[in-house]
């Protein structure tokens, strides 16, 4: 936003006006009209107040979603019990560390072995800075975070179609990539080809314009010599006193770089979701999860299967099996419920919902991905290559490289995730066992890394179809599924409101999973007050 | 004699291991030709290699000596559209591997039905676009 003429009263004041007059989303509204907040729809920690006395609601999953949920609804009054599967909270806000086990569906168990302070996120893994709900929550318990580093400029970018099979530095990729553009609309701008779309001021304009975001030098060319070097970097970079200096480099052929469509991996860089800064909580993604549970942590009741889902008009009915005691059937009443078990989970049980819901929770199918993380003794991408967190980007399946953004320049072993990857690929590669899976990552990764053979250490992987919790990666609506189903899947049904990623329009994001939480927790009380 | 070994060595070595795909697909469609080769690559990710499929938070259901696999219209159906929460393969196998897969099935994993599945029928299975 920009203004010639001074505003009578400052923003500040004015937004601390609005704020003390009307409340916080009154400011938010202000704040978004001003151009100063925009994003996600978070608008500040709802505020549920006066809850009945004594009414209780019970909330099925202690993912970020359920934990959320349970946080506010207890600090409004209610009375909350969680139930959760699994022995710790978090859900797919998981992080796996040295002295850690995993038993995948089928019954092939991993033992992670990685060194103090390493760690693997198997679900989500970074948090955009529009990411407001999450963050928030981050904030107000104290979870220490760090810059993710997305884009770096000094990674590779690989192609097997192109440059003979070898990594090309991420720099010169983008650097090459805009410089060929920029020079070849110079040319169509010069030629006459634009003369009946812009005026010539406009043209002259363009011409300026593309010569400095396309490294072009005085004759409008894209070529060796300092404007390219300053973007693409140096053969010789600049140095001191007497020694070769700034030697400049030579940019790549525009048909190579087509051929091996490697700007598909400079463009991830600029889509909203991956644009800077992003964060990740210090020590592994699971910290904000167990910050909220540290709230809550004694209503949850882990090791709990639930097994039916019954309603009638005076509350749920829930039936668990409880894992720690050989299965015993136990139930659990409530007035209300909050449920965010996975959709791929929810869908097999006995469930008292109307046909609306019944007919949402069974056209959301669970979407293949797989993560697969490698141990080195040493951070050979940083001593031998200059990589300091940040991804490699592949065609082959793998998919990508990404470099731990912590401990840099640390001695000693580090892990860096060696397969991320979605589609077809992710389907082969859970389809395999794990030891199938680190040999097919150490060949991959091998190709774009020599190192990788003489530095490996261990692996760690996840597919999640094969995890016991999920059963799949998230909820893969389709855009017809989502005009047809998805009102009536996050719509109140009866005592029962559903609420997660799958719930969400930011799907497998955790974002998607609090802003669900909280939108289903502020009707719900609003339904339980009236 | 010593120089062809060398020569032989050097050809072993080098390109045999960058060109191995370890039978990965490229792209967004599989690229696996055979029932067998596209349940070992697919579908044993959540049925299991044994086809006894698996029991977590939920199940995955067995398709070995499986009754709902007597008609071959079901299985075929359920892997172009999928089912509940399991996705859909229209757009990612075509109709002769829908064909090979649910042929693999029937007929192995103790299912014995003699009637195969062409890629004709799959196609006239499909949903129009």
């Amino acid at each position: 936003m920009s203004s010639d003429r001074s505003p009578p009263i400052s923003r500040r004041a004015l937004l601390s006006l609005i704020g003390r007059s009307a409340g916080g989303a009154a400011m938010y509204q202000a704040m978004t009209s001003l151009g100063l907040a925009a994003g996600s729809s978070f608008t500040g920690p709802p505020r549920l107040e006066g809850a009945k006395p004594g009414t209780s609601v019970l909330i099925l999953g202690a993912g970020i979603a359920g934990l959320v949920a349970a946080y506010e609804l207890r600090q409004a009054g209610y009375r909350v019990r969680i139930l959760e599967y699994n022995d710790r909270p978090g859900g797919r806000s998981w992080t796996i560390r040295g002295g850690d086990t995993y038993t995948e569906l089928g019954g092939q168990t991993q033992r992670c072995g990685f060194a103090p302070g390493q760690y693997f996120n198997p679900g989500p893994w970074r948090i955009p800075f529009h990411h407001r709900a999450v963050l928030s929550y981050a904030h107000r318990f104290g979870v220490a975070l760090e810059p993710f580093v997305q884009v770096n400029y000094n990674a590779f970018v690989h192609s097997s179609k192109a440059f003979d099979g070898r990594p090309q530095r991420y720099r010169h990729v983008q650097s090459d990539f805009q410089g060929h553009v920029a020079e070849l609309l110079g040319k169509a701008t010069s030629q006459g080809a634009l003369d009946g779309t812009l005026t010539l001021e406009d043209r002259q304009r363009l011409l300026e314009g593309l010569r400095g975001w396309g490294a072009l030098d005085a004759q409008y060319a894209y070529r060796s010599g300092a404007p390219s070097s300053e973007h693409r970097g140096y053969d010789v970079d600049p140095g001191g006193g007497l020694a070769r200096s700034a030697v400049p480099s030579t940019p790549v052929g525009l048909s190579e770089l087509l051929k091996g469509e490697v700007w598909r991996a400079i463009a991830t860089g600029q889509e909203y979701d991956y644009q800077s800064a992003l964060f990740q909580p210090v020590g592994g993604m699971d910290m904000i999860a167990k910050a909220v549970a540290q709230q809550v942590g004694s209503l949850i009741r882990y090791r709990a299967k639930v097994t039916r889902i019954a309603q009638d008009d005076r509350g749920v009915r829930v039936t668990w099996a409880d894992a720690m005691h050989d299965g015993a059937l136990h139930t659990e009443r409530a007035d209300w419920c909050v449920c965010t078990i996975p959709l791929s989970i929810l869908g097999q049980m006995e469930l008292q919902v109307g046909a609306p819901m019944r007919a949402a929770i069974d056209a959301v199918p669970y979407d293949a991905s797989i993560k697969i993380a490698l141990q080195f003794k040493r951070r050979f991408w940083e001593q031998d290559d200059a990589i300091y967190g940040g991804i490699s980007y592949t065609d082959l399946p793998i998919d990508r490289i990404a470099y731990p953004a912590h401990g840099y320049g640390t001695a000693g072993k580090a892990v860096l995730l060696g397969a991320y990857n979605f589609g077809p690929n992710a389907y082969e590669f859970t389809a395999m066992s794990p030891a199938q899976r680190i040999e097919a990552a150490l060949d991959f990764g091998s190709r774009i890394h020599p190192q990788y053979r003489s530095e490996f250490d261990q692996g760690f992987s996840v597919g999640w179809h094969r995890v016991p919790y999920t059963m799949g990666c998230f909820g893969l609506w389709s855009d017809a599924a989502r005009v047809e189903h998805y009102r009536n899947l996050c719509a109140i049904d009866g005592r029962l409101v559903l609420a997660g990623e799958h719930a969400s329009n930011l799907p497998a994001w955790q974002e998607g999973a609090v802003l669900s939480a909280l939108d289903a927790i502020e009707r719900l009380h609003r339904k339980a007050m009236a | 004699m010593k120089a062809a070994l060398a020569l032989l060595v050097l050809i072993a070595a080098a390109p045999a291991v960058a060109d191995d795909d370890h039978g990965f697909s490229k792209g967004e469609r599989f690229g696996e030709a055979t029932g067998e080769a596209l349940y070992r690559s697919i579908c044993q990710g959540c049925h299991m290699p044994d086809a006894r499929g698996a029991r977590g938070a939920g199940t995955y259901p067995s398709l070995a000596g499986n009754a709902r696999l007597a008609g071959a219209a079901y299985p075929v159906l359920v892997v172009l559209n999928g089912r509940r929460n399991m996705p859909a393969f229209a757009a990612s196998l075509d109709d002769a591997q829908v064909a090979a897969v649910v042929d693999y099935v029937r007929s192995h994993f103790g299912n014995a039905y003699e009637d195969g599945v062409t890629a004709e029928h799959v196609a006239a299975l499909r949903t129009p676009k």
